[in-house]
């Protein structure tokens, strides 16, 4: 269990980052939204993985810690939030500058008819 | 009542910041002027209180709810995190007073998200546990994100969105930092963490250090330390100057919380894991100075050249967190004092003299001269040398408290030239600047506006820090000596911050 859990956790990190360096805004987005999953799922296991363990006491004969999982739920809230107001925020970037670009601008075009320069040369 | 005052820089700004959402103060401009003066001007009364009471009596702890520490939620105010709360509601009232002249026209509702970044900022200031920290840093953080965008336009929108995905991902730093600390130390709270630090067995000791140092990182993100702070420039220069001044205070978030945790928890109390940051801070705060006095030479305006004024003063706070000895954390709190008053100040004189001088705005380049030149040359200079470390100013008083503090030869060599020589910088640049927006002018009428009362009392409330700091050097410096030793020194304080004992 783990094993797939931590490979889980690692695919995740590296599909969000990988997302998070690309150029335009909707990936960036994307990558942020996988990255707070791979956040939350490792937030969960930092208080051990444990099977039927209940979080509540009287309940159960064998507990779980019951931190991580408030933890949990207020990164998850947080990140909600955070990514409703980026979806926005890169929506009003498209209107207002034209693009959807991180930075706002497109990358120059790579320079075309590469013969010509080499009659230069 | 006095029980609860810890509660109250949080509370207030909370409150008040709802309040102005609704209908009786909601309605008109002047209504939402007066409720958020007056809550910003409460806020700071409780958190003079406060300081008050915590200097006398100790640290004040606040337990939420009566769940004794280490479990439940504490609030602690110490002397280091009151001094800061005073400053952050200072700077936030001095922030209102400027935005009363028309900055809070641009768009809806600005009061409610200064007042709720400032609770945010206190909050940061007043946890014992770290996990809140997190909390009140996200807090901060969407509000400045409001406040950034605040009058829109697309410059505002292009360095917004740099700004929050940047942001995003320090937070998600954070949690992973955080899952770390908190699966190897079985705590979070501050005071807790440092006595558990250092009997961790030889595994869990290498994932608490990548931890400590991913929440370096993420603080480092927050400070604008070195490869990390490219998003500062563009950041501040296109926020409009209230939330800029404001913005100041921002960056000594990420210091404070440097001294906090690379201080309390990874201190000298915790064995093989003490000072691990060290040997990280030394090189990027002088790399960290360096970028910002290239920066401040390279600055094509004012608002730039105060930007990078801010990265400078980070570097040479930085190189206060390296020293790691009281005597450094001391002076390093009364420069950050010094520096974000000034900055902010540098900010809205930017503002105005860009307003005046037409559509020039704040470059560097001949214009037509301001209206006001006499007002608005003394405000920049005495700015001016106040940032620059000259003497009559508070600037000067702090760089020399941090150069006494380098105690051997090696710390010398480092210290030294880098706060040196970043002075020198700075003169050079702001006299370049200074020169040019004031005297190279043509011969054309400034048809601007004069300043308004409130632009002229925030500023002049604020550049009050510059002379007051000096003429009250003697009793802020035992202040704030007191801070570093109560930081320092944290194992005196633990029966105070887990009466429970140890767990």
């Amino acid at each position: 269990m783990e094993a797939v859990y931590a490979a889980c956790v690692g695919l995740l990190t590296f599909s969000g980052i990988f997302l998070c360096l690309r150029g335009r805004t909707f990936p960036v987005v994307l990558g942020l939204t996988l990255l707070s999953y791979a956040v939350n799922l490792f937030l969960f296991s930092s208080g051990r993985l444990k099977l039927e363990g209940a979080a509540i006491l009287g309940t159960s004969f064998s507990y779980t810690d019951p931190l991580p999982q408030a933890l949990v739920l207020t990164a998850i809230v947080i990140g909600f939030a955070m990514t409703a107001f980026i979806v926005i925020l890169a929506m009003r970037a498209r209107a207002d500058l034209g693009n959807d670009h991180v930075d706002g601008r497109l990358p120059p075009q790579p320079a075309v008819k590469p013969r010509r320069k080499k009659e230069h040369a | 009542m006095s029980e609860h005052l810890p509660l109250l820089p949080i509370l207030l700004p909370l409150i008040g910041g709802l309040l102005l959402l609704l209908p009786p103060l909601a309605s008109t401009l002047e209504r939402q002027r007066f409720g958020a003066l007056s809550i910003a001007t409460l806020t700071l009364l409780s958190s003079i209180l406060l300081l008050q009471q915590s200097a006398a009596e100790g640290i004040q702890l606040y337990v939420l709810g009566d769940w004794q520490p280490p479990y439940g939620i504490v609030l602690v105010a110490d002397r280091l995190s009151t001094l800061l709360i005073t400053l952050t509601s200072l700077l936030g009232l001095a922030s209102l007073l400027y935005a009363c002249a028309g900055d809070d026209r641009t768009g809806a509702y600005f009061y409610p998200l200064v007042l709720l970044q400032v609770m945010g900022i206190n909050g940061a200031f007043l946890t014992g546990d770290i996990f809140n920290l997190f909390v009140f840093f996200e807090v901060l953080l969407i509000a400045s994100y409001a406040l950034l965008i605040h009058g829109g336009g697309k410059q505002k929108t292009q360095a917004g969105f740099h700004y929050v995905a940047l942001n995003l991902v320090g937070s998600s730093l954070f949690l992973f930092a955080l899952g770390i600390l908190y699966g190897t130390l079985g705590t979070l709270n501050i005071a807790d963490m440092s006595t558990k630090v250092a009997a961790l067995s030889e595994g869990e000791k290498v994932l608490a250090k990548a931890g400590g140092l991913l929440l370096l990182a993420v603080f480092g993100l927050k400070a604008a330390m070195l490869p990390l702070h490219f998003w500062l420039t563009r950041t501040y220069a296109s926020a409009s100057a209230p939330v800029a001044a404001l913005f100041a205070i921002m960056t000594k978030v990420g210091i404070y919380s440097i001294y906090r945790v690379h201080t309390v928890i990874f201190g000298a109390n915790a064995g093989d894991l003490a000072f691990i940051a060290q040997p990280w801070i030394w090189p990027l705060a002088l790399l960290t100075l360096l970028a910002g006095s290239i920066g401040a030479l390279a600055s094509p305006n004012l608002r730039e050249l105060t930007a990078n004024l801010v990265i400078v003063s980070v570097g040479t706070l930085l190189i206060s967190v390296a020293l790691q000895n009281e005597e450094a954390t001391s002076a390093g709190l009364f420069y950050l004092v010094h520096s974000t008053l000034v900055c902010a100040a540098l900010f809205m004189v930017a503002d105005l003299i860009s307003h005046q001088r037409g559509k020039a705005g704040d470059r560097f380049v001949m214009s037509r001269k301001v209206r006001q030149p006499i007002l608005l040359g003394s405000m920049f200079l005495i700015a001016a040398l106040a940032v620059a470390g000259i003497p009559p100013f508070s600037g000067f008083v702090g760089k020399v408290l941090l150069l006494q503090a380098a105690q051997n030869a090696a710390e010398m060599f480092w210290a030294w030239p880098g706060i040196l020589l970043s002075s020198l910088v700075t003169i050079i640049a702001l006299s370049r600047s200074g020169t040019t927006l004031f005297w190279r002018r043509s011969n054309d009428k400034s048809q601007a506006d004069p300043a308004s009362r409130w632009q002229v009392a925030a500023i002049v409330l604020l550049l009050l820090g510059a002379p007051l700091l000096v003429v009250l050097g003697g009793p802020i410096t035992e202040y704030t000596a007191a801070a570093a030793q109560q930081l320092h020194q944290v194992p005196d304080s633990l029966h105070l911050l887990l009466p429970g004992g140890e767990s």
